[in-house]
């Protein structure tokens, strides 16, 4: 498998970036030279061997159905850029 | 139409019932302030970490086993990439490789035909907050109240084939849902959702057609008219020789139309990958067992027992048990009046018609069952004629008062007095001779004529029985 300068478009293009076209080129190149040292992995036979999801072995931890209230919304909406009491400001989206 | 046929396909979301949100202890209580009940974790603030609500599996286990699905002893949640400002991680939590649960079926029937429908998955999600857009500013208000509220969505087979289908399945799955009590099926407030994906095929052809995926649908009548809208519309477009476009299309209420989202079509690219902030969820044997045992006689099996148990037409059963609560109302009611007939009759007249009247639910009913069994009991002594108790129903309902009082309050006890009947009779008889002859000569019909008057002049309070017996006796 290898990434095009288009696929390296597309993918800028997903995550709202808009790359100089050389720096597309560059990133094309650098995503090529991961997939080919993860292409090491892939000479393993592991036909038979469950995929893993997590390397973290414990089970399933739950939480029990109880409200808590740590912060208030004040400190929450005081990480915002922009605010006014109530809401986060952001640029107007066209929803 | 006639030479197409409808392939629909729904997928449903519901809002689980729990206190909390999924992955953090936020209240999900509706209605608040703007960004009261958020945190660290909901506000995606970097260095948290989710962790799994119970109860939420609990809900999602349970709708699971309800529909027949198969429960995955292990699934997996993962990461639906997408900006929006509503979604503040850049990702939802959703499960899309390993779902909770699959295979399941739900059973419908429209215009008196059964069809199973296939069920194939129900995962867990959260749901997103809300933005309000400025009109006049460049400015989006974002509240993440509803960010991290638990979600289960239910996406079933393309086994639906018209517009009456879709709806069919809607109400047996919401009804379920409400059932076991893990989701309040509330469309307009969105605790119920419903996307669906409609296309067209030349009758019995195998291949399915170009779809289209139809959202803002948040009343069952919307969910149907624009079901019906679209399928005309490709097949418009089939006739001319066009081609249907795959696309996402709103439904427009006012037009009752729908309408292409275009341009949005790109961002369908949600490079799904296991989220490494959650371990696989493993679903233990006692908790699924615990589960299948806490599951209530649902609305299907209800509406079968009401009508081989207690006589009922099958349209009153479907009516009566639709609404988990309203069932309820029924058979606590004919446990203290055990005439399940006129129970049903009472509840499907009078008690839905104040119920709506003040958008109440039946659990919340001020006409408590025992007023509806007390006001019954009333007709059948004598003490009140049926009209009366009609008249007074809804000043039970209103006062909270019992029937007795408000029979005593008013005066309206049923005049069954035969000296005080008779008087009244007389002076009837007395004041239309022309039709008294009438009678005699063999208009039997008049008997109406005398009773309604007889009604009339003692303001319906007569009893009806003794009120005939007595003209009878008089005219022979």
């Amino acid at each position: 498998m290898s990434i095009s300068t288009d696929d390296a478009a597309k993918v800028a293009g997903l995550a709202r970036l808009n790359p100089a076209p050389e720096k597309i080129t560059q990133f094309a190149d650098q995503f090529n030279d991961i997939l080919d040292y993860m292409q090491k992995l892939n000479e393993l036979d592991t036909s038979g061997i469950e995929p893993l999801y997590t390397p973290v072995t414990h089970e399933t931890v739950f939480r029990d159905d109880e409200v808590l209230k740590e912060y208030s919304r004040e400190e929450l909406l005081g990480n915002a850029p922009e605010t006014d009491g109530n809401y986060f400001i952001v640029p107007r989206i066209v929803g | 139409m006639s030479a197409y046929e409808a392939v629909i396909g729904l997928e449903v979301h519901a809002q689980l019932r729990t206190r909390t949100k999924i992955f953090c202890s936020c209240s999900t209580e509706f209605g608040r302030e703007p960004n009261s009940n958020v945190c660290p974790v909901c506000t995606g603030m970097p260095g948290v970490l989710p962790v799994l609500n119970r109860r939420a599996v609990e809900y999602a286990v349970k709708m699971g086993l309800a529909v027949d699905c198969t429960v995955n002893p292990r699934s997996v949640f993962a990461r639906k990439n997408y900006f929006y400002p509503d979604l503040p991680k850049a990702y939802q939590i959703s499960q899309y490789e390993l779902p909770l649960a699959e295979h399941g079926r739900l059973r419908i029937a429209t215009n008196g035909d059964e069809k199973t429908i296939g069920i194939t998955r129900i995962h867990m999600e959260e749901d997103a907050g809300k933005s309000i857009h400025s009109a006049t500013e460049n400015k989006s208000f974002v509240d993440l109240n509803r960010t991290g509220v638990p979600l289960i969505e239910i996406v079933s087979e393309p086994d639906l084939r018209s517009a009456d289908e879709a709806v069919a399945y809607l109400k047996a799955l919401r009804a379920i849902l409400v059932y076991l009590e893990i989701c309040d099926g509330n469309m307009e407030e969105g605790s119920f959702r419903c996307d669906a994906n409609v296309s067209i095929r030349p009758k019995g052809a195998l291949e399915l057609g170009t779809r289209a995926e139809l959202k803002n649908l948040n009343s069952f009548r919307h969910v149907h008219k624009a079901i019906e809208y679209e399928i005309s519309r490709q097949a418009v477009l089939l006739v001319d020789g066009e081609k249907v476009t795959q696309e996402t299309r709103l439904f427009d209420v006012d037009k009752g139309i729908t309408v292409s989202m275009r341009g949005k079509e790109e961002a369908h690219d949600y490079r799904y990958f296991p989220d490494p902030d959650l371990v696989p969820l493993l679903i233990a044997p006692e908790l699924l067992a615990d589960m299948g045992r806490s599951i209530p006689e649902l609305p299907q099996a209800r509406e079968a027992r009401f009508i081989t148990e207690y006589g009922l037409p099958e349209a009153a059963a479907q009516t009566l048990t639709a609404e988990k609560d309203l069932a309820d109302y029924f058979e606590a009611a004919t446990r203290l009046y055990p005439e399940p007939q006129k129970v049903s009759n009472w509840i499907l007249s009078d008690l839905l018609r104040e119920l709506n009247q003040a958008k109440t639910a039946a659990v919340d009913s001020p006409l408590t069952p025992e007023h509806l069994a007390e006001l019954l009991g009333m007709i059948d002594s004598g003490q009140i004629s049926s009209r009366i108790a009609k008249q007074i129903f809804p000043d039970v309902f209103t006062t909270k008062a019992s029937p007795q009082e408000i029979v005593e309050r008013k005066g309206l006890a049923q005049i069954s007095d035969t000296g005080t009947l008779e008087a009244v009779v007389d002076s009837i008889l007395t004041a239309n001779p022309k039709e008294v002859e009438a009678f005699k000569s063999g208009k039997t019909k008049l008997m109406g004529f005398f009773v309604g008057q007889v009604m009339r002049q003692t303001k319906g309070q007569a009893n009806p029985d003794l009120v005939n017996k007595l003209i009878m006796e008089k005219l022979q």
